[in-house]
C-alpha cells in the first residue's frame, strides 16, 4: 500500500526543483500562464449557469461557526479564507477573483443540507469548501449529487464512500491507520494493543481496520480490548483500570472531542506515563492539544500527514502566512492544513479542465499535483481522494508535535478496503 | 337569537383565521415562493404538528412535555426505515459484502435486515407505525407518570431524560439504527423520486393538508366536554379530580395526542429533508419545540402553527445574513417575546384585535390578522 505513484522518481526530482524555485521566488512561481494571459471568455468556462462573472467566480464555505463543532471547524474557515486571498493575490482561477459566501452549518445536518442546497441552487457556487463531521458530509452528499455540486471536504474521515462530486483532501482511514501500525510494531516491538474510542462510525470503522491490520499482517500481534464510549464521556476510570491489568504494548485511542481531555488528564492522574507506555492515536492534532492540556498528553504518539512542526519550505511560509492572518496564537492541525489544500486543488483542477463546469472539474481531477501543499506534494486519485504520506508525531509539552516517522513514499487512499472490513 | 350570535361569534372567527391560514400556506407561500424556500417552509410547517400537539398538552392540559423531539424522531424514522429499506435494494447496494440491506449495517459487519426491520418493507406498516410507535411509547410513559401523580417539573425532567436515552441508544446501536450519522440517503417512496423539486412540491402541500387535517382535530378536542375538562384540570387539578374524573385518563390522553402529531410531523420531515438523524430528537430540539410553541402561543392552535414558521424563517433568514450573530438575535426574539408577552404572538395578536375599534356588526377586517403577526414576528 505504501507503494510509490508510477513515476515517482521522475516526480520527486520535479519538486524538489519546484521547492527550490518556491523558496527563491515566492507566490509568482505558482502561478500558471493562463492566469496572466488574458482571462478566458464566460461563455467558454461557465456553460452550466455558474455564478460566474466577467471578472469572478462565487464560491461556498459551509462550516459550522456555531454550535458545538464551531471550535473544531474554525481552522479550516481560517484556512479557506487564507487559500482564497492567496489565490485571489496571484490573479484568481481562470483570470477570475474568487468571491465566497458563508454559510453556517451550526454543528445541525438538516441545516448543512439546507444551506448546501441553499449554495448551490440559490447562489450558483462553482465549488463549496466545507463540512467536518461525517455526519454533516452524510448530509450534504445527497444534496451535492442531486444539483451535481463539488464539494471538497478536509476531514480525515472512515472511508467507505466515494463520490463524482466531492474531492475528500483528508485521509480515508487505512492511510492514517496501517503505516503507523507498521511503525510502532517495528519501532517499538509492539505485540498487544488495546483498542479504544468514542462510539460512532469514525472510531469503530477506523479500529476496525486496525484490528484486521494487527491480527492479520503484523507479526505475533494481537488484541487485548476494544472498548468504546459515548460522545462525551469523561468517565475513563475502568478502562484506565483495565489497561494497568492487560499491560498491553500500544493503547490505541480513537477517543474525541471534550472526552479526550478527561481521558489524558486521568491517565495521568492514574500514573501512566506516556513516555514509558506507547499511546498511538489518530484523533488528537494540535487543536485539540490546545484543550487537553500539552503537559497532559506530552509523549503519545498521533499518526496524521500533516503536524505543524513540518519542515520542508511550503510549510514554513505556510504558517507564517496563517498566523499573519489569523492571530500569533493560532495552531494548524492536520484538518486545517487539508482545509487549505481545497480551494487550491479547485483552482489547479479548473485551469487544466479550462473551465468551472462540475462535469469537466469532477472529470478533470484525478491526477492534479498540487506541489504547494503544506504537508507536501499531494495528488488526486482515480477515487477523489488524496494520495499522502502518514506521518508519526509525537506529543511535546508546548502542544506541538515531533516528527518522528514519515513514510518514504504516498500512501495510496483505498476507501473500500479488501480484507478490512 | 343574540345568545346564539354571541355563542357563535368567536367559534365563526376562529374558523375564519383557519380559513387565512390555510389560504397563506396552501395559496400565497406557493405562489411567492420559488420551489427551494417552498420546500423550507415545508420543512417549518413539520415543527407545526409538534407545537400543535403542544397547545393541547401544554396549553390545555399544562403538561409540559421537554421531550416531543423523541415522539418526532420517531415518527421520523418510522418513516426513514421504510425509505432506507427502499434505497438499499441489492441492485443499489451491490458494492457491499451483504447486498440488500442499508449502507450503515454492512459497514457494521451485520449480514442480514434485523427483525425489527422487516415489517418496514410495507409501506401501509410504516405509515401505521408513524402514528402508533410514538402513541403507545406516550401511553407507556403516560401510564407509568400520571397514573403516579406524577406532574409538574418532574414529568417535564422525565420527558428530558427519555430524549436523552433514545439519542444515546440510537448513536450506541449505530448497526442498527445508524448511529450518529442517522438514516442518510434516502432516495424514493415506491418508486417515485422525492428528492426533485417536484416532489417537494407536492410533498409540501402533503403536509400542509395534514397540517390543516391535524388542527381541525386539535379544533374538535378542545371544543368538546374533554377539551374543557383539560383546561379544568390544568387550572384545578383536585377540583376535577374531587368532581370524580380519572384525571389521569385526560393527561394521557393529552398526552398521547401529542405524541401521534408530532409523528406525523416526524414523517414529513424525513420524507422533505431526505434523511433523520438523532441530532435532531435529542434535547436541545425537544427544548426549541416547545420554545417555538412559546412564542407563538401556547394557548392558540394556530398561534403556536406561526411561531413554528416564524421562527424557523427568522433561523434560517438570520444565519444567512448574520451568520456570526444570528444564535444571539435569535436569542434575543425569544427573551423579548416570551418575558414581554407570556401569551405569544397570538397573545399580541389578541390585544390587537381588542384595541380595534368594532366595525359595524361586529366584524373586523380578516385581511390583517396574517400582517400583524408576522410584523410582531419579524425581525426588526
Amino acid at each position: 500500500m505504501t507503494d510509490q505513484p508510477d513515476g515517482s522518481r521522475r516526480m520527486l526530482t520535479q519538486r524538489r526543483n519546484v521547492l527550490k524555485g518556491l523558496a527563491a521566488a515566492p507566490a509568482g512561481m505558482l502561478v500558471p500562464a493562463i492566469a496572466r494571459a488574458a482571462a478566458p471568455a464566460t461563455s467558454a468556462v461557465n456553460t452550466t449557469g455558474l455564478a460566474v462573472t466577467d471578472d469572478t467566480v462565487t464560491v461556498g464555505i459551509l462550516h459550522s461557526i456555531t454550535g458545538t463543532m464551531a471550535i473544531s471547524e474554525t481552522g479550516s474557515v481560517e484556512a479557506e479564507k487564507l487559500a482564497i486571498s492567496q489565490i485571489n493575490a496571484q490573479g484568481g482561477v481562470l483570470g477570475r477573483k474568487i468571491k465566497f459566501i458563508q454559510e453556517d452549518g451550526a454543528s445541525d445536518w438538516p441545516t448543512f443540507a439546507e444551506k448546501a442546497k441553499k449554495l448551490l441552487v440559490g447562489d450558483k457556487c462553482a465549488a463549496v469548501f466545507g463540512c467536518w463531521t461525517s455526519a454533516s458530509r452524510k448530509a450534504v452528499l445527497p444534496v451535492f449529487e442531486q444539483y451535481n455540486g463539488m464539494l471538497y471536504y478536509p476531514t480525515f474521515y472512515e472511508g467507505l464512500e466515494e463520490s463524482k462530486n466531492v474531492i475528500y483532501t483528508g485521509q480515508e482511514a487505512t492511510q492514517q491507520i496501517l503505516a503507523g501500525l507498521d511503525w510502532v510494531s517495528k519501532e517499538k516491538g509492539a505485540k498487544t494493543y488495546y483498542l479504544l474510542g468514542s462510539d460512532y462510525i469514525w472510531p469503530r470503522t477506523s479500529n476496525k481496520i486496525a484490528r484486521k491490520h494487527i491480527e492479520n499482517h503484523l507479526k505475533d500481534s494481537r488484541v487485548v480490548g476494544e472498548e468504546y464510549y459515548p460522545l462525551g464521556h469523561t468517565q475513563f476510570n475502568t478502562v484506565i483500570n483495565k489497561i494497568r491489568l492487560k499491560k498491553p504494548d500500544v493503547i490505541y485511542a480513537i477517543v474525541v472531542g471534550g472526552s479526550n481531555v478527561a481521558f489524558y488528564k486521568q491517565l495521568k492522574a492514574a500514573g501512566i506515563d506516556l513516555h514509558k507506555q506507547t499511546l498511538m492515536t489518530i484523533s488528537v492534532t494540535e487543536d485539540e492539544i490546545l484543550g487537553i492540556g500539552g503537559e497532559n498528553i506530552a509523549g503519545a504518539y498521533a499518526c496524521m500527514k500533516y503536524f505543524q512542526s513540518l519542515k520542508n519550505p511550503n510549510n514554513e511560509k505556510f504558517v507564517p502566512a496563517f498566523k499573519a492572518m489569523w492571530g500569533a496564537q493560532s495552531v494548524i492541525g492536520d484538518v486545517t492544513q487539508a482545509a487549505y489544500l481545497g480551494p487550491w486543488l479547485w483552482k489547479l483542477t479548473a485551469e487544466k479542465a479550462g473551465s468551472f463546469d462540475i462535469d469537466k472539474i469532477a472529470a478533470a481531477s484525478p491526477g492534479i499535483e498540487f506541489k504547494g501543499a503544506p504537508e507536501g506534494y499531494v495528488r488526486i486519485h482515480q477515487n477523489h481522494h488524496l494520495w499522502s504520506k502518514t506521518r508519526v508525531g509525537r506529543a511535546r509539552t508546548d502542544g506541538q508535535y515531533d516528527v518522528v516517522y514519515e513514510t518514504p513514499g504516498l500512501m495510496e487512499p483505498n476507501p473500500f478496503p479488501k480484507g478490512y472490513q | 337569537m343574540s345568545l346564539l350570535a354571541r355563542l357563535n361569534t368567536p367559534e365563526r372567527r376562529e374558523l375564519l383565521w383557519l380559513a387565512i391560514f390555510s389560504v397563506i400556506i396552501l395559496v400565497v407561500l406557493p405562489s411567492i415562493l420559488e420551489p427551494f424556500r417552498l420546500n423550507l417552509f415545508g420543512k417549518y410547517l413539520t415543527y407545526g404538528f409538534v407545537t400543535l400537539g403542544l397547545v393541547i398538552c401544554w396549553g390545555d392540559a399544562g403538561i409540559l412535555s421537554l421531550g416531543q423531539g423523541v415522539f418526532f424522531g420517531l415518527g421520523g424514522y418510522c418513516m426513514a426505515m421504510f425509505l432506507k429499506l427502499e434505497a438499499s435494494s441489492v441492485a443499489n447496494t451491490k458494492i457491499q459484502s451483504t447486498p440488500g440491506i442499508p449502507d450503515f449495517m454492512d459497514w457494521n459487519q451485520i449480514t442480514h435486515l434485523p427483525f425489527f426491520w422487516q415489517p418496514f418493507h410495507s409501506l401501509a406498516f410504516s405509515l401505521a407505525a408513524v402514528v402508533v410507535v410514538p402513541t403507545v411509547l406516550a401511553l407507556v410513559i403516560g401510564v407509568a407518570m400520571f397514573k403516579r401523580r406524577v406532574g409538574g417539573t418532574y414529568f417535564a425532567i422525565i420527558t428530558q431524560a427519555i430524549a436523552a436515552i433514545l439519542t444515546i441508544l440510537i448513536i450506541g446501536q449505530q448497526g442498527y439504527t445508524g448511529g450518529v450519522n442517522g438514516i442518510t440517503d434516502l432516495r424514493t417512496l415506491w418508486g417515485w423520486d422525492i428528492r426533485t423539486d417536484h416532489a417537494k412540491t407536492i410533498l409540501y402541500f402533503v403536509s400542509a393538508i395534514a397540517l390543516i387535517l391535524c388542527i381541525l382535530a386539535a379544533r374538535v378536542v378542545r371544543m368538546s366536554k374533554l377539551g374543557r375538562l383539560l383546561r379544568a384540570l390544568r387550572d384545578r387539578e383536585d377540583r376535577v379530580r374531587f368532581s370524580g374524573y380519572e384525571v389521569a385518563n385526560f393527561k394521557i390522553f393529552a398526552f398521547c395526542f401529542a405524541a401521534a402529531v408530532a409523528g406525523i410531523g416526524g414523517a414529513m420531515f424525513t420524507l422533505q429533508v431526505g434523511f433523520m438523524s438523532p441530532s435532531l430528537i435529542g434535547i436541545v430540539p425537544s427544548i426549541e419545540m416547545v420554545i417555538f410553541c412559546a412564542v407563538g402561543g401556547r394557548t392558540s392552535l394556530l398561534g403556536a402553527v406561526y411561531g413554528a414558521l416564524l421562527v424557523n424563517w427568522a433561523k434560517t433568514t438570520f444565519s444567512e445574513d448574520l451568520p456570526q450573530l444570528w444564535l444571539l438575535a435569535m436569542g434575543g426574539l425569544f427573551i423579548a417575546v416570551v418575558l414581554a408577552f407570556p401569551n405569544g404572538l397570538a397573545g399580541i395578536f389578541r390585544l390587537a384585535i381588542d384595541r380595534l375599534p368594532k366595525g359595524p356588526g361586529g366584524r373586523r377586517q380578516p385581511g390583517i390578522t396574517p400582517v400583524v403577526a408576522e410584523q410582531a414576528g419579524a425581525p426588526q
